[in-house]
């Protein structure tokens, strides 16, 4: 542990920092454009230079110096100011000064740090460079004479992604940034690089030109895209979102968000339910929130209720659903829209145990049915460091590309209880072996098998849970904790012919095999349970409501809402408190909070904002085993949910990216 | 400079090169430069592979050889690396050529010594000749291009011409090599002054000359 001086105050820093790290613990700020505490170091930018004896008697980049023992740093001496504002006045020789017009505007490194550190002027009178822009997909807007090479966006596609998209070609002042051929960005983090971008060269294409961060009101929420449960904050302006970007948090999402989760909010105006609908002689027609509760109130469903809930509502949505279906006298509650029926009876085998960050330190790494790039793409980032510290990873399922080197054990869910010898010696010797067992998996029976693993290579050992399974829907974990599970899944459901199903959003359900059923949907896009509803009651999306959220890893998690649900739409448990009014009978609860009260009452898990304790794994049931070819429950990473299929950005990405389509741009 | 880019991924480009494969004879070189480098480092064998390919591209088609972009994909297909990773090698360095060349490729070092020692002259007999920066004469011959310092300061002025340094150039020497050149016949590389060899003193040594003969001892001298 050496001991420094910085500005003459002595600190003690970690062995292996570096001077900037060293600055940065005694509260100094050091001005970075290429440094980034998760990529490798670069030391391009020249602008954290700061005064460092014993040593040359210059000033030295900061960012890329190891601090050592008796080192006296100087931030504050007249050599620092005169050498940042050098290299200041270098990097704006070429930099535009288009800020009026810049996207970055206001919330822009370099304008903070010329305002800061720079001169007062300049005195540069010659011709700037101009580069061409750079196509980079339907996501990334460039304007690369902005760019200032500080390469962060290549070090993240190779270091992060792992996927080597991004380059910097030719040299000196010529250097330029784009991908190969021009191609688009396709991989599922890529939008990561607009954040990283330290100025205006990378944008957000869908963004561009709609606000300034000064007008923007930001709440903090969390993604409902995948099961993860990123943290995001909302930017928004009067009653509509414009843009997410993640927050940091080094146990979920570290600071990256997936373009998925970052670009389905302009779906969040289109084919919006801003008013109830009935169904008339087969037809939907438009009716008034009067209209429909006295249409309901007539209905008598008695105890033959049914609630399906649908893969992005919160826990409060769900809790105040159950209440409404126990007051009537059913228990026919269940999440698993596409007819998965695992057993459920212990969450603890149905959570990602190890948890995000753990998993990085995993040594054996089995993926059993899952396409971890389309469902969860951020864990695939843990993987990758896992792998990088010498990890070796397995697949089961159908093949695809990791980006980390994995070996493919063949496509049918059986490979599991056969390994091969050298694959079982690997995780008999592993010091902390995983396992990740996806949908694919589970919808062959993988669960009994993934326990049966579990207990052959002791998974879940002192210190270290190998145990996983990934799920996709944002509900899920919350669901199953609050009961949202039948014994048979969906078709216990479909099996009692519930006069009435209540559709929380659910939008992945087969709703053909209700056709007896009278179908309430309280949602809020015109997707596929809308098509089939008989009475569609308008609720509010994640955005527009408070809600408590569970991940995979069983990390409970509150959103905030940021903006009002649109035209008469309301908030879902407002929706249900009617609806008990409707049925004539009480849920015990008249406000959010109430409500909120009620269901930490019932599961205390859900009040702490902390990851949830299921206890241990049960043991693997005797002669159940997994078969069957596994099929990746996602076909298009983009359209994955209700929201994203009424994004215009996501269809677009969908169409160039997945399916290959070359749109036009227009002429600009 | 700032005007270099990768030819165009066009149809009949990758038609031309897209089927591109070591000869039997680079094959074992190549084989040869990948074993310099420690097994899983094979990407290291860039630079190498790159200037053996840009040379059997130059054999094929008879000129100094450039990179066309399916060769480079060869490259990196070959290395198991990123394209990108490959063209950002290639547009890096001005060694090689990313767009098509003539025979010879007449690289004018233009920087200060060259210039104090009369490279605009050169520069100038060469627009005699026809030819342009940038660009390839008609009959295929010469390529000219103005480069930075290539260390022969020495015996400034100087041109490189594919793999050959020709130095110490007036207008009319430069002539005659070219001449030499597009006549099929090698002209003699290096110094092109009369009785020099290589970059010794010309009319010998102005300074420390007591070392000629021997290993004098100058510091009872300072």
């Amino acid at each position: 542990m050496p001991k420094v001086k910085v500005d003459g105050v002595e600190i003690e820093v970690p062995a292996g920092a570096t001077v900037l790290q060293a600055c940065e613990l005694a509260g100094k700020e050091i001005p970075r454009f290429c440094y980034h505490e998760r990529l490798s170091i670069a030391g391009n930018c020249r602008m954290c230079l700061v005064e460092v004896k014993p040593g040359p008697p210059k000033p030295q980049a900061s960012c890329a110096l190891p601090a050592n023992e008796g080192q006296e740093i100087r931030t504050d001496s007249e050599m620092v100011k005169k050498a940042r504002e050098g290299v200041m006045e270098f990097l704006l020789i070429n930099h535009p000064l288009d800020c009026p017009i810049c996207d970055q505007g206001g919330e822009c490194d370099l304008q903070d740090q010329s305002m800061a550190y720079g001169r007062g002027g300049s005195r540069y009178h010659e011709a700037k460079r101009a580069v061409t822009e750079k196509n980079m997909g339907p996501l990334i807007k460039t304007v690369m004479t902005r760019c200032i090479h500080c390469t962060r966006c290549v070090r993240f596609s190779e270091e992060i992604a792992g996927v080597d998209e991004i380059g910097a070609l030719y040299r000196g002042e010529s250097t330029q940034i784009t991908t190969y051929l021009e191609q688009a960005a396709k991989h599922e983090l890529s939008a990561n690089v607009i954040d990283l971008c330290p100025v205006g060269a990378l944008t957000s294409r869908p963004y561009a030109f709609e606000a300034r961060p000064w007008e923007l009101k930001k709440t903090l929420s969390i993604d409902v895209s995948d099961a993860l449960g990123a943290n995001t904050r909302i930017d928004s302006r009067g009653r509509e979102v414009l843009r997410v970007v993640p927050r940091t948090n080094d146990d979920v999402n570290e600071e990256w968000l997936a373009d998925r989760a970052r670009f389905l909010v302009d779906g969040l105006v289109h084919r919006r339910l801003d008013r109830p609908w009935l169904r008339h002689e087969g037809k939907l027609q438009a009716a008034s929130w009067g209209e429909v509760l006295s249409a309901l109130a007539k209905i008598n469903p008695g105890s033959s209720v049914a609630v399906i809930a649908g893969d992005l509502v919160d826990c409060e949505t769900m809790f105040a659903a159950k209440k409404l279906a126990s007051a009537l006298g059913s228990g026919l509650l269940e999440g698993r829209q596409t007819g998965l029926a695992y057993d459920t009876s212990n969450l603890a085998a149905v959570a990602f145990n190890t948890t995000l960050a753990g998993i990085e330190e995993a040594d054996a790494v089995l993926i059993y049915g899952s396409q971890i790039r389309d469902e969860a793409p951020l864990l695939n980032v843990r993987l990758r460091k896992a792998v990088k510290r010498g990890a070796k990873v397995f697949i089961i399922g159908p093949s695809w590309d990791p980006t980390y080197a994995a070996t493919h054990l063949g496509d049918d869910a059986s490979v599991i209880d056969n390994l091969p010898e050298d694959v079982a010696a690997v995780f008999a010797a592993a010091a902390k072996p995983a396992i990740i067992i996806g949908g694919g998996a589970l919808a062959k029976g993988g669960l009994a098998s993934g326990l049966a693993f579990s207990a052959r290579f002791n998974l879940v050992r002192e210190g270290w849970s190998g145990f996983n399974v990934l799920h996709f829907a944002a509900a899920r974990m919350g669901g199953l904790m609050l009961g949202y599970a039948q014994k048979g899944g969906i078709g216990d459901i479909v099996a009692a012919q519930p006069k009435v199903v209540i559709s929380l959003g659910a939008d992945e359900v087969d709703w053909t095999k209700f056709a007896n059923s009278m179908i309430v949907h309280i949602g809020h896009h015109g997707d596929k349970a809308a098509h089939a509803a008989d009475v569609i009651l308008p609720g509010a999306a994640f955005t527009e409501k408070d809600g408590t959220y569970v991940n995979t890893e069983g990390r409970v998690q509150y959103a905030e809402k940021a903006v009002f649900a649109p035209g008469e739409a309301r908030e879902d448990w407002s929706i249900l408190r009617a609806l008990a009014d409707a049925f004539g009978v009480s849920v015990g609860f008249d406000s959010f909070e109430e409500l909120r009260a009620a269901m930490v009452a019932e599961v205390p898990a859900l009040g702490v904002e902390a990851l949830a304790h299921y206890g241990d794994l049960p043991a693997a049931p005797e002669g159940q085993r997994a078969s069957g070819v596994i099929a990746y429950p996602v076909k298009d990473r983009f359209l994955t949910n209700a929201i994203g299929r009424a994004s215009p950005t996501l269809q677009r990405c969908s169409a160039e990216l997945i399916h290959g389509e070359i749109q036009a741009e227009a002429a600009e | 400079m700032a005007d270099r880019h990768p030819e165009p991924v066009t149809p009949e480009l990758v038609a031309r090169w897209g089927s591109f494969a070591w000869t039997a004879e680079n094959a074992e070189k190549a084989k040869e430069i990948v074993a310099r480098y420690p097994a899983g480092r094979q990407r290291s064998a860039v630079m190498p592979l790159l200037d053996l390919a840009q040379r059997q591209v130059g054999a094929e088609e008879n000129t100094q050889g450039w990179l066309p972009m399916p060769v480079m994909e060869y490259v990196a297909r070959y290395l198991d690396m990123p394209i990108i990773r490959v063209l950002e090698v290639a547009t890096f360095y001005t060694m090689y050529n990313i767009q098509p060349v003539g025979r010879f490729h007449v690289q004018v070092c233009g920087t200060t010594p060259c210039m104090l020692r009369g490279s605009d002259d050169i520069l100038s007999a060469c627009y005699a000749r026809g030819l342009k920066k940038g660009h390839t004469t008609k009959d295929g011959l010469f390529t000219l291009t103005e480069v930075e310092c290539m260390g022969n300061c020495s015996s400034a002025p100087m041109v490189q011409i594919n793999d050959d340094n020709y130095e110490d150039l007036t207008a009319d020497r430069l002539n005659f090599v070219l001449d030499e050149l597009a006549a099929g016949r090698q002209p003699k590389a290096g110094t092109q002054e009369p009785g020099r060899h290589t970059v010794e003193p010309v009319g010998g040594p102005t300074s420390l000359t007591a070392m000629v003969t021997e290993n004098h001892d100058y510091r009872g001298e300072w």
